[in-house]
């Protein structure tokens, strides 16, 4: 069990690495499936099927559908391979990758010493996540409900296109 | 059988965590930059369920599904936004949009 975690961890990072790498963006989101499929895998194993189940769902299913609709939609020719190519030269990647570097090091190191205990020994079903969701985090849910409703709503404000009436005389915005 | 070490999940989620830091500081295209936001909240949402399962409660779940629900939220206006940008500015290169009215 213990190796399978591991075997998962190296799997994630190794295709979060892989996305973050692509230049064509379609690659980079399977990359990205990969590694969810992966976390999710390390979430079985911390004893949370539920979150396991809603990551492939959600992450994997909807928001990556999502994406690659989005770039269906842009029709990106192959210039802008071209372009990615020509942005993420080696030399800009080195200042950011240090600092973050130090910062991941400053991190393991606070994280470290911490007890030694083991994880994932117990499973938290979805019943006890559905008890707690609704029971002491009700209002965690409302402001959900409203956080999705003002998406939905940004969303469509933005996303629509503005029409431009061209008359003989006068062009005009349609607003 | 002592399970998985605490520390182990932690450290994967701050290097997952810092791998899609270092990508939005290094990309110029947007949707690169919308996509390691994704990784980025994903590894907080890992760190919430490393936590929840080493108290054996159930609270780190429940964080991780609010941090879904944020996330569902943002890419759906994120993506708006790039379709919006894309539309205006014929490219993805976020350097382009850094002029008001553009």
């Amino acid at each position: 069990m213990e190796i399978s975690f591991y075997l998962a961890s190296a799997i994630a990072v190794i295709a979060t690495m892989m996305t973050i790498t692509r230049y064509n963006l379609v690659h980079a989101l399977l990359y990205l499936v990969v590694s969810f499929l992966a976390i999710s895998i390390v979430f079985y194993l911390l004893g949370a099927p539920f979150i396991a189940a809603l990551e492939i769902i959600i992450y994997a299913g909807a928001i990556v559908v999502l994406m690659i609709f989005v770039i269906m939609m842009l029709n990106l020719k192959q210039g802008s391979i071209d372009d990615e190519r020509a942005w993420l030269k080696g030399p800009i990647m080195v200042g950011p990758s240090i600092l973050c570097a130090i910062l991941l090091v400053e991190l393991v190191y606070i994280v470290w010493p911490a007890s030694g205990a083991g994880i994932g020994i117990n499973a938290v079903n979805a019943k006890g996540v559905g008890l707690s969701l609704y029971g002491p985090y009700v209002i965690g849910v409302e402001l959900s409900g409203i956080l999705l409703m003002a998406g939905i709503v940004g969303a469509y404000h933005l996303g629509r296109q503005k029409k431009t009436v061209t008359h003989r005389f006068l062009e005009k915005q349609e607003e | 059988m002592n399970g998985i070490p605490f520390e182990y999940g932690l450290t994967l989620a701050a290097v997952l965590f810092t791998l899609g830091l270092i990508s939005v500081l290094v990309r110029r295209n947007i949707i690169f930059m919308l996509i390691s936001v994704e990784i980025m909240l994903n590894a907080a949402g890992l760190a919430f369920i490393v936590a929840g399962s080493r108290w054996n409660q159930p609270d780190g779940q429940v964080m991780f599904i609010f941090i879904l629900t944020m996330a569902a939220a943002e890419v759906s206006v994120g993506l708006a936004l790039i379709l919006q940008i894309y539309h205006q500015l014929k490219t993805l290169d976020s350097d382009a949009a850094n002029k008001m009215k553009g």
